[in-house]
């Protein structure tokens, strides 16, 4: 019995994470490649930088990125602070009137296919500038709203069960102790959860970040975000200096990942080592 | 309007109910005649502090999550224009709008017979009659449901491993599921772009190693949209597997093998029927983003063969038809409102759970 075991269960992940990493290694290997070709390898003159030279030259690329910055800090932004009362409302507020819609309303976005959120954002955008003039025209502005409606579910879903994680007893406290309830949830709900905070916010981003379809909907002309960018030339077949790309955007990912988790590891750690300090002094 | 009773104190003057009853006009008559007159003291004294943190999400959900779905609903009742926005209102006025000077139901009754409603369901009509968009519906859940479950074939072993693994390498393994979908989902469908074209990287070292003679067709095939599903929703099915398999108890394996089960016996009586809300929530996370995606299948999927976020897409972009796009969404969110509520369900139950 164990020794099957013993067998299988490996097996399964390597072949699992082989599954899941080669498909990315390989886009990266290939490019350094210096032939047109992408995945023939040209012996003689790779590897080489040049696809990483061109994309910096190439401006309407780098005008893509830079409006994917700008929407990504504003939604993620946006997000967690309307996920975070969310979130609050969800793990503290007990029952109330409405509590199984708003709990619906921040579940349905997790699922939803994009191309119906797309679809209608851009049919409330359109409507709303006939019937008052604004938003004039989508951009920026429209590609954020969007954005931050969809990833706010994402944030109150981990703030939600980061507060499940803990009992209310320590708000309690505070609340006996005389603070006000803004008081309360600035000194003693927010520092806790602050690293659901900061998950919520990295993830934001990187969904907003990463969408094509709902910014494909809700973006005007001359306004296209990266992935857009990316998706329309894609389309077209492969090309190597989106290989380049790819490997560019996948390292630093993968690097703020990283430390990331090892910052939030650390800083658990410290948390219940001052803790257990707390409990050994009181005893 | 002639029915208006003069001597009653008017409500509204004349010249302010015709600027409401522009556009939104018997919505704002509605409220304001609903509005009890001690209106602002119930707002002071039920809207606290607390009252308006719950408002803030509740009211952007309802303003940029459900409005939208009811525009959407509207334009698929309404028909093409070719103007901007392409599409014709559903209510018009017969000739002059009727102004309510008292809230009598003949008044009333004047002011809505006076509404001309353009609203028909051909849009649903053509969609149900046309074998295109039917094929459409029924390829994409079939693509859906087979994704999802070649994802549980896949997922699933890994997650129990996972799940037995010690509690560093656990951390560490979880991370390593999670980074690819942190990374560029397009990014991600595109680097099998490179894999699985007749010139691409699995057809080269097949190739090379003698095991084909010519380059097999692997791209725009259904084959290719299985794989870019499956790849990008993988770690989707193993993040509910392994949080439901984590918390099982090892002894109820041991107890199992004390009594003689064997370990397929054992697992298909005891892991599976406790994996089951794990199962089901994956499966459905996979499932129904699937359903409507546009973007694997566009990049490599087959060209005869349209899945119905594509279908819905070229509508509204190639062929500028919003009523008939709306129709799609409308009949998609349909097809797919048993299944998120499935979801839902299995979600807050999961919830429950953890709380006991």
């Amino acid at each position: 019995m164990s020794r099957r075991r013993g067998l299988f269960q490996p097996l399964s992940l390597v072949l699992g994470f082989a599954f899941l990493y080669l498909p990315i290694l390989s886009m990266m290997f290939f490019s350094f490649n210096n032939s047109r070709l992408v995945t023939v390898w040209d012996a003689a003159n790779s590897p080489t930088l040049k696809w990483y030279v061109k994309l910096f030259e190439n401006d309407q690329l780098l005008d893509a990125a830079f409006l994917s910055v700008k929407v990504g800090v504003m939604t993620a932004t946006g997000a967690v602070i309307l996920g975070t009362l969310a979130g609050l409302v969800l793990a503290r507020f007990g029952p109330f009137r409405g509590r199984a819609i708003l709990s619906g309303l921040t579940t349905a976005p997790l699922v939803m296919p994009e191309v119906i959120t797309g679809l209608s954002m851009l049919l409330l955008f359109v409507a709303v500038e006939q019937a008052f003039g604004w938003p004039a025209g989508r951009g920026q502005m429209t590609i954020t709203l969007a954005h931050i409606t969809f990833t706010m579910a994402y944030v109150t879903v981990i703030v939600q069960s980061r507060l499940a994680g803990f009992d209310d007893s320590l708000e309690e406290a505070a609340m006996d102790l005389g603070a006000r309830p803004v008081t309360v949830f600035i000194r003693v709900t927010m520092p806790l959860i602050a690293p659901a905070i900061l998950a919520g916010w990295l993830l934001a981003f990187t969904l907003s970040w990463d969408d094509v379809v709902i910014s494909q909907f809700t973006s005007g002309p001359g306004a296209s975000t990266l992935p857009v960018y990316i998706f329309s030339k894609v389309r077209r077949g492969v090309s190597p200096d989106v290989n380049a790309l790819a490997t560019m955007l996948v390292l630093t990912v993968a690097i703020v990942v990283f430390v990331g988790a090892w910052i939030m590891r650390r800083q658990e750690r410290k948390r219940d080592r001052e803790i257990q300090l707390a409990i050994a002094e009181n005893k | 309007m002639k029915s208006v009773d003069r001597r009653a104190k008017p409500i509204l003057t004349p010249a302010k109910a015709r600027l409401a009853a522009g556009r939104m006009g018997p919505l704002w008559l509605l409220l304001f005649r609903l509005a009890p007159p001690s209106w602002s003291d119930y707002v002071i004294k039920h809207w606290s502090g607390r009252g308006f943190v719950v408002a803030v999400p509740y009211l952007w959900l309802l303003l940029f999550f459900t409005a939208p779905f009811l525009i959407v609903l509207k334009i698929s009742f309404s028909e093409r224009l070719i103007a901007m926005p392409p599409y014709e209102p559903l209510f018009g006025w017969v000739d002059d709008i009727p102004v309510v000077l008292e809230w009598s139901f003949s008044s009333v009754m004047a002011f809505l017979s006076s509404i001309e409603v353009y609203a028909d369901l051909d849009k649903y009509e053509f969609l149900l009659k046309n074998t295109l968009y039917i094929e459409s519906y029924v390829y994409s859940i079939w693509v859906a449901a087979v994704s999802a479950f070649w994802c549980l074939m896949i997922g699933y072993p890994m997650a129990y491993a996972m799940a037995r693994c010690t509690p560093t390498w656990r951390n560490v393994l979880l991370l390593l599921v999670m980074l690819p979908s942190f990374t560029s989902f397009l990014l991600r469908v595109y680097a099998w772009m490179g894999l699985l074209k007749s010139n691409g990287v699995i057809n080269n070292v097949l190739l090379a190693l003698g095991i084909i003679d010519e380059p097999l067709t692997m791209m725009n095939t259904d084959f290719a949209v299985y794989i870019g599903i499956v790849y990008s929703y993988l770690p989707f099915m193993i993040l509910p597997l392994y949080t439901n398999l984590e918390k099982h108890d090892p002894t109820l394996l041991e107890a199992a093998a004390d009594l003689g089960a064997r370990p397929v016996k054992a697992f298909l009586t005891v892991t599976l029927p406790l994996s089951m809300s794990g199962i089901v929530a994956g499966f459905l996370l996979v499932f129904i983003p699937a359903v409507g995606e546009y973007v694997i299948p566009s990049l490599l999927g087959p060209t005869d063969q349209l899945m119905i976020g594509r279908v819905l897409s070229d509508e509204f972009f190639n062929n500028g038809d919003w009523p008939v796009a709306s129709a799609v969404a409308v009949v998609m969110l349909v097809l797919l409102v048993g299944p998120i509520m499935a979801f839902q369900y299995f979600q807050s139950r999961g919830a429950e759970e953890e709380r006991k």
